[in-house]
């Protein structure tokens, strides 16, 4: 056994090892991303098929697939990315799986880099099938492992959730290194069991009704749901996932409360719950997200008559937003208990905490050199005085929306810029239509909305931005970079070639540092009726080491223009005094061609 | 025994390497350790923390208000921002050269790190200010930043290890070639702590 201290996600992505995963596949996603990229890492012998799927539902079905012949599958992706996998998952649901299949859902409280705060626990209850809801990296090391038996065991999908604070926390695992992945049995062929017709999604509806409180009765045994304090205690706390390390963290070892923690809240342990809550008059519940423990609590109490009062979300008690914090919960808690809770924060002291200088604010914006911005700028510029709407898309270059830039008029979730772009098309056919989005994203969910586009005769203009990777996420590959996750290197799958495959007749390619160029390509593209397609191509600038750098020369004459145009953060001014940052600068060139009086130079670095 | 550390600063300063020596010194002394990143947009200017939480009965993954032993901050006003998070009487290391807002050529805010100084030195009893240039000066590079300010944090009597056990962490757990110069600076940082001391 090796002992080695690793962030939540490798804890996930070593247990699935330890299980003998056969399979790992998945799209990137705050906070999920690291689990397929530690796999991958760590893959002796190439002997488990590591894949970045083109999206989570491919994921889901690549690993349904796998599962049938008996594989043992990880899926991995935020929790949005399970709306998108919901449909392959919603029926594996109900077909049921041979080898363990376990779906890990990364729920983002805060939301911190999520778009929705909601809550995957309600989805497991949703699909009818198990979740498991990890409360610290040590945990979520045996839970994955666990996840992977009760699977096999019931023959179900599983769902695994653990939340960004699991996922980025760091903690000291001990694991086999010499783990191997299990013998795949092979897909034995059995069209009753594996073909979802109407029929047998009644059976296996009812199959999976009876069988649930089974799981949860199974469930009422398991280790991670656990009961602290004395029998009869009048009060009582019911927390879950992060919720209880915090709750963990005000309580510590007393047993004058009891401190209820549910790993798994679907199906409910309610055998365990009940034991545990025998004597309790009140009970606090502490969970993030939805009021999920609550409810569940609260129907409880309902099916069995019992009379005991229930505080959370719906009482107030909790935020119903948000992501809970340890002091928030600490906080609660004590009033609970009617305790006076010790701060000892030096803020706290009055006299400190008055006039305390505000710390700037730090919003963060589009790198110094990012092509993104010159893509921007030269359809902000190419599009002066016409109407025009920005349809933007989920990536590092919805920062395209600040100032002053502002390029960024409606953002909703991935690939959605392109099929808005037409919708606000029909409602309004002399404006113009773009819609920008990156290149792992179009191959994500980009695709379907352009064939739309061409099919319906819309009018648009598509701007991809082609960086050669997935940025925001840690620089994942993506069909269009030529590596895949096994280390080999592929065919590339051209971006042009799929657009001109559709239909689009004007599909232009661009190197977005070249402004005059953009722009001439821009203006073409207005002119024209139909879909229209621009690919702006430049690397992303944090995978290389720039060759050039700017240098202001004396010809500056301190106007700003480059400042208020471009909003670069290599460029600064003190007075009139503009200076570029050259440890920051990459030498992309975009503000000497905005320069009017040509005052910046490229140099050799 | 239980320590909280909280390191903060902005992305790319190097926080997250420290945190890392700080939490494997930790362990080599037996201790349960546990540690966050919040890392956020990072990448991209944005603000950065490391939690780092040593002792068995630490169970929340981030520091709770008020609980933190020590800040080690790596920018002024990053300390300042982060300051509800210190402990009555904790103690505060910070790099008083300030990092303006990658946005601070669009909208000046005229912030240059000093009021930040002026309030820490007011308000904190244990306070060690340091200059990341100065400190670096003989190493060559400010990027060694990270290493040294854990001298610092150990010549100041701030930090619950021995000098040897942050030693043998460095030989560890830093890049080969990089070992002797990250223990140089690590020494370089004890020795200016120790010009501060515990008040």
């Amino acid at each position: 056994m090796k002992k080695e201290y690793v962030m939540g996600n490798q804890a996930i992505a070593l247990g699935a090892i330890a299980a003998g995963v056969n399979l790992a596949c998945g799209y990137p996603g705050t906070p999920s991303s690291e689990i397929v990229d530690t796999i991958a890492k760590r893959n002796k012998d190439k002997a488990i098929h590591v894949e970045w799927s083109i999206n989570e539902k491919a994921a889901m079905e690549v690993a349904a697939g796998a599962s049938y012949a008996g594989a043992r599958c990880l899926v991995t992706m935020k929790m949005m990315g399970l709306n998108v996998a919901s449909d392959a998952l919603m029926s594996l649901a109900y077909v049921g799986v041979e080898g363990g299949l376990v779906v890990v859902s990364a729920d983002d409280p805060g939301p911190i880099s999520s778009q929705t705060e909601q809550d995957t626990r309600l989805f497991a209850k949703y699909c009818r099938i198990p979740v498991f809801d990890p409360s610290s990296v040590e945990e979520a090391y045996t839970m994955i492992q666990d996840a992977f038996e009760y699977s096999e065991k019931y023959k179900t999908p599983v769902l695994f959730r653990p939340t960004t604070r699991i996922d980025h926390a760091y903690g000291s695992i001990s694991y086999d290194e010499n783990a191997k992945p299990k013998e795949i049995p092979g897909f034995v062929k059995n069209s009753k069991r594996f073909v979802i017709f109407p029929r047998l999604s009644r059976m296996n509806h009812e199959m999976i009704e009876k069988r649930n409180p089974a799981i949860g009765d199974d469930f009422s045994d398991y280790k991670f749901n656990t009961f602290q304090g004395k029998a009869g205690n009048k009060k009582a706390i019911l927390s879950g996932g992060a919720g209880y390390a915090y709750a963990k963290e005000y309580i510590q070892d007393r047993t004058d409360v009891s401190l209820i923690r549910v790993a798994t809240p679907h199906p409910l342990p309610e055998k365990f719950l009940l034991n545990a809550l025998e004597g309790a008059e009140e009970v606090l519940v502490v969970e993030e997200l939805f009021p999920y423990l609550e409810e569940e609590l609260l129907q409880l109490i309902g099916k069995k008559q019992l009379k005991i009062k229930v505080l959370g979300k719906h009482t107030g008690n909790s935020p119903l937003a948000g992501e809970n914090t340890a002091e928030g919960v600490a906080a609660e808690i004590a009033k609970f208990l009617g305790e006076n809770e010790i701060t000892e924060s030096s803020l706290s002291d009055n006299t400190i905490g008055e006039n305390m200088p505000a710390p700037p604010m730090r919003p963060p914006v589009l790198c110094a050199g990012c092509p993104h911005r010159a893509s921007f700028y030269a359809v902000k510029q190419a599009m002066k005085g016409r109407k025009a709407n920005f349809s933007g898309d989920i990536g590092c270059y919805t920062l395209g929306n600040a100032m002053p830039l502002d390029m960024v008029d409606t953002c909703l979730c991935m690939g959605a810029g392109i099929t808005m772009a037409q919708g606000l098309h029909w409602t309004d056919s002399e404006t113009v239509n773009f819609a920008f989005v990156g290149d792992s994203t179009f191959f994500a969910s980009g695709m379907t909305g352009i064939a739309n586009a061409v099919y319906n005769e819309a009018d648009m203009i598509l701007c991809v931005l082609d960086n050669s990777t997935t940025a925001m996420t840690g620089h994942q590959p993506h069909p269009g970079t030529g590596m895949n996750m096994m280390g080999d290197v592929v065919n590339k799958i051209s971006i042009e070639k799929i657009l001109l495959g559709m239909g689009i007749e004007k599909v232009l390619t661009v190197n977005p540092l070249n402004l005059e160029e953009a722009q001439k390509a821009i203006n073409e593209c207005a002119d024209t009726k139909g879909v229209k397609a621009i690919i702006f191509k430049s690397p992303c600038v944090a995978l290389f080491k720039a060759s050039e750098k700017c240098v202001i020369t004396d010809k500056c004459i301190g106007c700003k223009k480059c400042i208020r145009e471009i909003g670069c953060p290599a460029i600064s001014a003190e007075d009139k005094k503009i200076t570029i940052d050259t440890s920051m600068c990459t030498g992309c060139g975009l503000c000497a061609q905005v320069c009017p009086m040509g005052a910046i130079e490229k140099e050799v670095r | 025994m239980s320590y909280n550390i909280l390191l903060c600063g902005v992305g790319g300063q190097g926080t997250v390497l420290a945190s890392k020596l700080l939490a494997a010194a930790a362990e080599k002394k037996g201790e349960t350790v546990h540690s966050a990143e919040t890392i956020g947009m990072a990448q991209r200017g944005g603000p950065v923390t490391s939690h780092v939480r040593i002792g068995k009965d630490a169970y929340s993954p981030l520091i709770p208000k008020g609980k933190a032993d020590l800040i080690i901050a790596f920018e002024p006003s990053e300390a300042v921002r982060n300051l509800d998070f210190l402990k009555k009487g904790g103690a505060v290391i910070t790099n008083e050269i300030c990092l303006k807002p990658v946005t601070e050529s669009l909208n000046p805010t005229g912030y240059d790190g000093k009021e930040m100084i002026d309030y820490l030195t007011k308000i904190i009893d244990n306070l060690a200010v340091i200059n990341a240039d100065e400190l670096c000066k003989e190493l060559g590079s400010s990027k060694f930043f990270n290493v040294a300010v854990l001298g610092v944090a150990k010549g100041a009597g701030f930090l619950p290890f021995s000098e040897e056990d942050l030693l043998t962490t460095i030989e560890t757990s830093v890049k080969a070639n990089f070992v002797e110069v990250n223990k140089k600076a690590f020494l370089h940082g004890v020795e200016v702590g120790n010009g501060f001391g515990k008040k």
